[in-house]
């Protein structure tokens, strides 16, 4: 009886809407048998986006994306409002882990030849959302509107304001007038939920829609080259002989793998909560060091780094390059060996690129570039410095304090690591080499000759003299013999 | 690709024959002044829309204007202090954003210079250390000296400068940009 009626009202709808007729194909579509688990990451990117959307959209009934509200409305969140403080760590735990995601799906596809014939397109439109998730990073940063998001609007907009003639025009646009204002976050807010999200659905739908039509790489065989005149009919004729229906066959994998994604941001979201907000946003005050998300850390390590030179040319030289040797991609290489064991210059090169963001991202968070801003009167001087020193070498260790020495320079692990430790300096220079480098600086170091009086110059010499390593070569013999 | 494409029923246009309109010309007279008002439509909509997104560029209120910091003797001589001012034009909704710092410099007299905050590297708030006369960036290192110019870290060029006049004791500034590579403030 039930089971009737059901059946009834199911054939109402499906006369209606012919939903088995054209969704049907698609769900079933054949995919190689050889899809194994290799082929989940699309799924789980894709799961994360609709969790995005979801949870987007409930922050969205209580957030204010007004600049003067938006912090008052992200502690009430984060506070007050029932679960409000979950869902906010959903939406970040979610943005994590949708770029991880999403990175993970584009080397896999990249390191199985996926891209290649007759697939361009479905790779091209991919690095499309690649960008527009990378986009939904950075303004989702910017609506979190505390400290960080300000000033990190502001290193965007001093990125963008050095494109050549049209940079402070860039800058107007974006911001919604020449300073960071009202409309600022307003426009921010626009980029977020309608615009980029929008852009995103759209390709995505053609994304999924090349998936059908263009079919799912098979496993790739050392050897077995892509030969653009015979692969369709090749793969035709493999996967309607050896395939397997997408649904119910192949999904399995893709709901355990989204099964398990679902579980990993639950707990994420509940043991290590929301991201800030960190500070209200008043640029007055100035006491902040300004950090980027996660993804963005790499970039800011970059950007520590460069020589002055060729920073402008980077800023804006880079992402056009590498988004152009992206969409060139198959094109360049759309044919021949898909297996990464015969594609050395493949593996190279995401090994290098996976070396080289584990790597900065790593000094990202050291930061050892930042100065310490509170080194020079929140640290001590360590006590087997001062222990048995002369008054003339104690003074030097009060002018080495209260001259901010130690915002860039460590003592005892200590202090700031822009400048060398200064544990051991007198191993290392001679007197008249330190006074020289301390007034005229040089090797990155300011020259303190302005700001020091003689008498505080002896005194910093005196004292950085006694800094010997504790470990010191007798130069007569070459033999290491221990300071006492 | 054949495999499986989603198919719908839809009808083949070439059999429906020409249809209860036997005069093509009329057909095709109908379907082009049809696009042309469709075009004069969106032109005639579309020109104030791009309007409304070009607004940041129009001139109207929106120039750098003289706004005061404060009156001269609130900044002590021989030092650098910490200045605020309110942006020339602002929205009601700016809040805390409406505000800007900037570093005051008085050397004597009514000898000013006045300072932007942000570093010109990537623009983070660089903060003034009078023990040892240096401006330093928090984010990736910059050091300036006392008169602004650069000491060492990456940023391209020493620190950028207002505008200053002083109208009856009260310290001006020519303000409402901010400050990057290609437009001082």
């Amino acid at each position: 009886m039930i089971r009737a009626t059901t059946r009834s009202v199911y054939d109402w709808f499906e006369a209606r809407l012919g939903l088995e007729k054209t969704l049907g194909p698609s769900l079933t579509h054949a995919v190689p048998q050889s899809a194994k688990w290799w082929y989940v990451f699309g799924s789980m990117t894709m799961l994360l986006f609709m969790v995005q959307v979801m949870t987007g959209i409930c922050l969205s009934m209580v957030y204010v994306p007004s600049a003067d509200e938006a912090y008052a409305s992200l502690e009430y969140l984060t506070y007050d409002q029932q679960m409000g403080w979950f869902l906010r760590s959903l939406h970040v735990w979610g943005s994590h882990l949708m770029i991880a995601m999403m990175s993970i799906h584009m080397l896999q596809v990249f390191l199985f030849g996926a891209y290649k014939f007759p697939r361009e397109l479905t790779w091209i439109v991919g690095v499309l959302l690649f960008v527009c998730t990378l986009g939904m990073g950075f303004t989702g940063q910017v609506l979190r509107w505390d400290q960080d998001a300000y000033w990190g609007m502001g290193v965007g907009m001093a990125m963008a304001g050095r494109v050549p003639v049209i940079g402070p025009e860039i800058v107007h646009l974006v911001l919604g007038g020449p300073i960071i204002g009202g409309e600022s976050l307003s426009r921010f807010f626009a980029l977020h939920v309608f615009i980029i999200p929008g852009t995103l659905i759209a390709l995505l739908g053609v994304h999924l829609l090349l998936v059908v039509k263009c079919g799912i790489n098979e496993r790739p065989t050392p050897g077995v080259l892509v030969d653009k005149a015979t692969y369709r009919e090749t793969y035709d004729r493999e996967v309607h002989r050896r395939g397997m229906p997408f649904f119910p066959n192949a999904a399995g994998r893709d709901m355990i793998a989204c099964g398990l994604t679902l579980t990993v941001l639950f707990v994420c979201a509940m043991m290590f909560g929301p991201a800030g907000p960190n500070g209200r946003p008043d640029p007055m005050l100035i006491d902040t060091a300004p950090r980027p998300d996660f993804w963005f850390q790499s970039i800011f390590a970059v950007l520590a780094l460069l020589p002055p030179y060729m920073e402008t040319f980077l800023i804006l030289g880079f992402p056009l390059l590498a988004g152009a040797v992206l969409i060139l991609l198959p094109f360049l290489s759309g044919d021949g060996e898909k297996h990464w064991k015969r594609r050395p210059m493949a593996v190279l090169f995401v090994s290098v690129l996976l070396v080289s963001l584990g790597s900065l991202t790593w000094l990202a968070y050291q930061s050892p570039w930042s100065p310490v801003m509170d080194a020079w009167s929140a640290l001590p001087t360590p006590a087997q410095y001062v222990k048995g020193r002369s008054p003339l070498a104690l003074q030097g260790a009060i002018v080495v304090q209260n001259k901010q020495c130690r915002n860039c320079h460590a003592l005892d692990g200590q202090g700031g690591r822009r400048g060398p430790a200064l544990d051991g300096v007198a191993s290392r220079l001679n007197s008249d080499q330190i006074i020289r480098q301390v007034i005229q600086g040089g090797g990155n170091m300011p020259a303190y000759g302005q700001h020091l009086t003689p008498a505080e110059t002896t005194a910093v010499t005196a004292f950085l003299m006694t800094l010997h390593d504790q470990w010191e070569h007798e130069p007569a013999t070459g033999r290491r013999t221990p300071r006492d | 690709m054949t495999v499986h494409l989603p198919q719908r029923d839809a009808p083949d246009l070439k059999q429906l024959g020409p249809g209860p309109d036997p005069q093509p010309s009329r057909r095709g007279v109908l379907f082009w002044a049809g696009a042309a008002l469709n075009g004069v439509a969106a032109v005639a909509i579309g020109i104030p829309v791009v309007g409304y997104l070009l607004a940041p560029f129009a001139s109207s209120g929106r120039k750098q204007s003289w706004v005061a910091l404060g009156h001269v003797d609130e900044f002590p001589e021989g030092h650098t202090t910490l200045g605020e001012y309110v942006n020339p034009f602002t929205t009601p909704w700016d809040g805390y954003t409406a505000n800007t710092p900037c570093w005051v410099k008085r050397d004597a007299g009514d000898a000013f210079t006045v300072f932007a905050i942000n570093c010109t590297h990537l623009g983070c708030p660089v903060r003034w250390f009078p023990e040892s006369s240096l401006f330093m960036c928090p984010c990736h290192g910059g050091v300036y000296y006392a008169d602004g110019s650069r000491a060492a870290g990456p940023p391209p060029r020493g620190l950028y400068t207002y505008e200053t006049r002083i109208r009856k004791g009260v310290l001006e500034v020519k303000a409402g940009r901010l400050p990057t590579l290609q437009q001082t403030p």
